[in-house]
């Protein structure tokens, strides 16, 4: 049986969306994929050292359920965002949701591979030491590489 | 009454977390031990259904009792 290949490009960085690339590939993992993240764009802020900057926000995502009903220019105000954000951590605890620290742990120790996209790294003038160590950094090509052989591809 | 080699209580846990210890836990147990998982997340019983067909260790018994759902599996030779 050989082994089976996901590829996943992450290019979001918020705290909700940084849940779907690490939880497909650890599961992946857990199932005996090999398994790659390429993260580009605003992806690259879930490589970073720590991810307690990360943060949810309701605005243009009116899918996002709330306590209350509340117009959208007040879901605008300095420090909703945080609170939202805050909120979410919360519930996600009480629910036994992963931490994005926890999550992403666990895809190191799998094995998972994560690519950094040097061309997002200079272009937001990120330095080598802003990320956690064990990644490589590479471009599209380096991605399709093992992309171009993987089973199943998703981007988010 | 330990008809299992090693146990695991994933109570609480949400997924993956309980698959993705489950498989940590059965990297410490050689071919043809088993593994009994204690869970609460609902999703669990497709999810180990799925697991154990996908890597191939058998999941030998399988309930559900208070809201808790209980596992065994078998880990693969």
């Amino acid at each position: 049986m050989t082994t089976k290949k996901l590829a996943i490009i992450a290019t979001k960085g918020t705290l909700d969306w940084g849940y779907p690339p690490f939880i497909l590939a650890s599961t992946a993992a857990a199932l005996g994929y090999d398994v790659q993240i390429f993260f580009t764009f605003y992806g690259l802020q879930l490589l970073r050292k720590s991810l307690n900057h990360l943060k949810v926000t309701s605005l243009g995502n009116p899918g996002m359920p709330m306590p209350m009903p509340m117009p959208v220019l007040l879901q605008a105000l300095p420090g909703m965002q945080s609170m939202m954000t805050v909120m979410m951590k919360q519930k996600m605890k009480s629910k036994g949701v992963a931490s994005l620290e926890d999550l992403r742990n666990l895809c190191a120790e799998a094995d998972v591979k994560m690519i950094g996209c040097q061309m997002t790294v200079d272009l937001f003038g990120f330095s080598p030491s802003d990320f956690i160590p064990g990644i490589e950094m590479g471009g599209a090509a380096t991605f399709f590489e093992f992309a171009g052989e993987s089973d199943i591809c998703l981007f988010m | 009454m330990a008809n299992f080699d090693k146990e695991l209580d994933a109570r609480g846990l949400n997924c993956p977390l309980p698959i993705l210890r489950t498989k940590k836990a059965l990297n410490d147990l050689t071919g043809g031990q088993t593994l009994r998982v204690v869970a609460t997340d609902p999703g669990a019983i497709k999810d180990f259904q799925a697991f154990a067909k996908q890597t191939g260790n058998e999941l030998v018994e399988s309930g559900e009792a208070n809201g808790e759902f209980t596992f065994v599996l078998r880990k693969k030779a």
